[in-house]
């Protein structure tokens, strides 16, 4: 079913225009002119729309212009060009806090802030035993916020943002302050609203949490939306970016379906990758609990001063269960010249539940990808696993138990 | 305009709790609370009154106490306590609620009336110190007095005006903040405040009426010291001006407001 959109963004962008001398944008309000100013385009051409219920992850670099891009829909900045429309009421965390007065209390801010949000006193008194029960800070509510920690902050933005159930939810970064357990009661709430038909847009920098909560996700690069699709391919690329940044190149392919980013410098690359079972047979299936090989074959093409080769095991939502190089291992290799092959094999048990795998590999120059990154491959290789051998468990890992079970009868106790 | 009164009453929970909220914070964190509000006008009242009282005496014609000076100055502390405060506060709003305005979209215009409102009490606390001095010094209050309200709020007027002026220009050039207290200091000494206009040679006393500030100290005057009504043309031309900076005031502020956020 499509319904309509709650929110569209129709090639909206932005420029500060910063001016020869500050009396030229004074003259400018009176249509006099004076000096000269530049345009600064942060953001350009940005165009989508998100339904109820939809949940969009905006991911870039620092300066890609995320936060501009939140505050015009929010409308705290006026757009330069293009418009937003918005259908319904909107709710936003940006960056911490939401301009809360340092000296006065939590309790005081929530109302102090609520009205700023367009609240009434009266509306706010009656969820204020909700706010303070969701932000569980105890007694520090009643205490000035000058005193609270910046979890303790969030905490009280989050629960006052979302008191009232928005039409959109927007949320920059700021949840990243919380702890593990307010993380997780934030997205129930999350998860809880969407299901009520709230549109949720988040900004992060954390996989897992796009992974989690996020059903698209949009790259934006230098002011521009450079990639709109399903969360882990987004990440992936993302991933790559990050990698390539100026030089190297970024090339997608689709494997089993699924799109694989490729991306780096290739002075060295991954010529060929296989998966075989404990006897050295070639498969693509494999039983949980069974014994695996990965077989790879990299060829140097230019001279590489130090090689780290890296590999990661995904599942089918771009979650890494397992990820190490051969830096950790001591293992990485010096001074190779173009032409030489370098084979690595990788053993390991296969305690992972039943389900679509992919491998992901690299090759680069230090123990992250991100100065000098040779070869980044995802989707290098794909596998499943099925539980033939195996009892029925649940979960993600296949940790095998001992479980004893002693009955003592009433009677014979 | 239209658009800004509505912002405004669709906000007046939030103009109500940041008045309240501010006197609360005030009186909360020390313990003369609400007196400060009223000490330090006075103190600064009666250190004037002490050392140029000698000086002052007798120069105050129309009135008939032997505390005239005392009685002169705080007719005259009265207006500019309210009209400095406004203008100070208002020339640094922008800035100080950078967070929020770039956080929250809510009205902007609240801000200069939740300042103006906390002045205007401020002023009213320091107006019952200065009834209760008055009575004390045997010179009481007359009918005079219920112009009151409309010359504060001629007052506040202009000095809201004048304060959302300063305020926007000092978002995009920041001297300007650096230069109003300057200007307020200035602005003190060359308005007859604690001297009266009479001491300042003939010659030149005309350039006092180029200074607005001169004309709502002397219609306070009028009505506080003389006990009678404050000069109708006086009066007239505060109103022409109140409505011309504030006009300018809304303009400058409808203008730079798209581009606000972008520089704080």
């Amino acid at each position: 079913m499509i319904q309509d959109p709650v929110l569209r963004v129709d090639r909206l962008g932005k420029a500060f225009k910063s001016y020869s001398h500050e009396l030229g944008r004074v003259l400018s309000w009176f249509s006099a002119r004076y000096g000269q100013y530049e345009e600064k385009w942060i953001l350009r051409d940005i165009s989508f729309a998100i339904e109820p219920g939809q949940s969009l992850a905006i991911i870039g670099q620092n300066g890609a212009g995320k936060s501009t891009l939140l505050k015009m829909i929010t409308g705290t900045l006026r757009a330069s060009e293009g418009q937003v429309h918005l259908k319904g009421q909107i709710a936003a965390i940006l960056e911490l806090g939401m301009g809360f007065n340092p000296d006065l209390t939590g309790r005081q801010n929530v109302f102090q802030a609520g009205g700023l949000l367009g609240h009434s006193h009266h509306a706010l008194e009656g969820k204020m035993d909700e706010i303070e029960a969701f932000a569980e800070i105890g007694s520090y509510f009643d205490q000035p916020m000058r005193v609270y920690s910046s979890g303790m902050q969030m905490r009280v933005a989050f629960a006052l943002a979302t008191a009232f159930r928005p039409d959109i939810l927007i949320v920059d970064e700021a949840l990243s302050v919380g702890d593990a357990y307010f993380q997780q009661k934030c997205f129930d709430r999350v998860e809880r609203f969407r299901e009520a038909g709230t549109a949720f847009i988040l900004v992060s920098h954390d996989r897992a949490a796009i992974l989690n909560l996020c059903e698209r996700a949009i790259l934006l690069d230098r002011g521009r939306i450079a990639k709109d699709g399903a969360p882990d391919e987004i990440m992936d690329y993302y991933n790559a970016m990050i990698g390539t940044q100026s030089d190297g190149d970024i090339s997608t392919e689709l494997v089993r379906g699924r799109v694989a980013t490729r991306s780096g410098t290739y002075e060295a690359t991954v010529e060929a990758i296989a998966l075989h079972d404990a006897e050295g047979h070639p498969i693509e299936v494999a039983s949980v609990g069974s014994q695996m090989q990965i077989r790879a074959t990299i060829a140097v093409h230019a001279p590489v001063q130090r090689l780290v080769f890296g590999y990661a095991i995904k599942n089918r939502m771009g979650q890494t269960l397992f990820g190490i190089n051969t830096h950790y291992t001591d293992q990485e290799l010096e001074n190779l010249s173009a032409g030489d092959r370098v084979d690595v094999t990788v053993s390991f048990p296969l305690n992972i539940a039943a389900g679509d795998y992919s491998i992901t590999t690299s090759l680069s120059e230090k123990e992250n990808h991100v100065s000098k990154n040779y070869e980044w491959c995802d989707l290098a290789a794909t596998f499943s696993v099925v539980n033939t051998a195996r009892q029925v468990f649940d979960g993600l890992a296949f940790i095998p138990p001992t479980i004893e079970v002693t009955h003592r009868p009433a009677d014979q106790a | 305009m239209q658009a800004m009164l509505k912002g405004v009453w669709r906000y007046r929970a939030f103009v109500v709790s940041s008045v309240a909220a501010e006197l609360n914070n005030r009186v909360n964190r020390s313990r003369l609370g609400i007196l400060w509000l009223v000490i330090s006008p006075l103190v600064q009242v009666a250190i004037f009154a002490l050392i140029l009282s000698a000086i002052m005496r007798g120069r105050i014609p129309g009135i008939d106490n032997q505390f005239a000076y005392a009685i002169y100055l705080m007719a005259g502390f009265l207006p500019w306590y309210l009209f400095t405060e406004i203008v100070t506060r208002c020339s640094t709003m922008f800035i100080e609620n950078a967070n929020a305005m770039k956080k929250i979209v809510f009205p902007k215009v609240t801000l200069p009336v939740v300042i103006a409102a906390i002045a205007i009490i401020n002023n009213l606390i320091f107006f019952l110190a200065v009834t209760l001095v008055y009575l004390a010094l045997g010179h009481g209050l007359s009918l005079a007095t219920l112009w009151l309200p409309l010359l504060i709020l001629v007052n506040t007027g202009l000095a809201t005006g004048l304060g959302v002026i300063l305020g926007t220009l000092n978002v995009f050039i920041r001297d300007v903040g650096q230069m109003v207290p300057i200007f307020i200091q200035f602005g003190f000494w060359f308005t007859p405040i604690v001297y009266t206009a009479n001491i300042i040679p003939e010659a030149y006393r005309g350039a006092l009426y180029l200074n607005p500030i001169y004309w709502i100290v002397a219609v306070h005057r009028d009505v506080l010291v003389f006990k009678q009504a404050p000069d109708p043309l006086t009066l007239f031309c505060l109103v022409v001006l109140t409505l011309i900076v504030g006009a300018l005031g809304m303009f400058m502020f409808k203008r730079a407001s798209p581009e606000m956020v972008d520089v704080l």
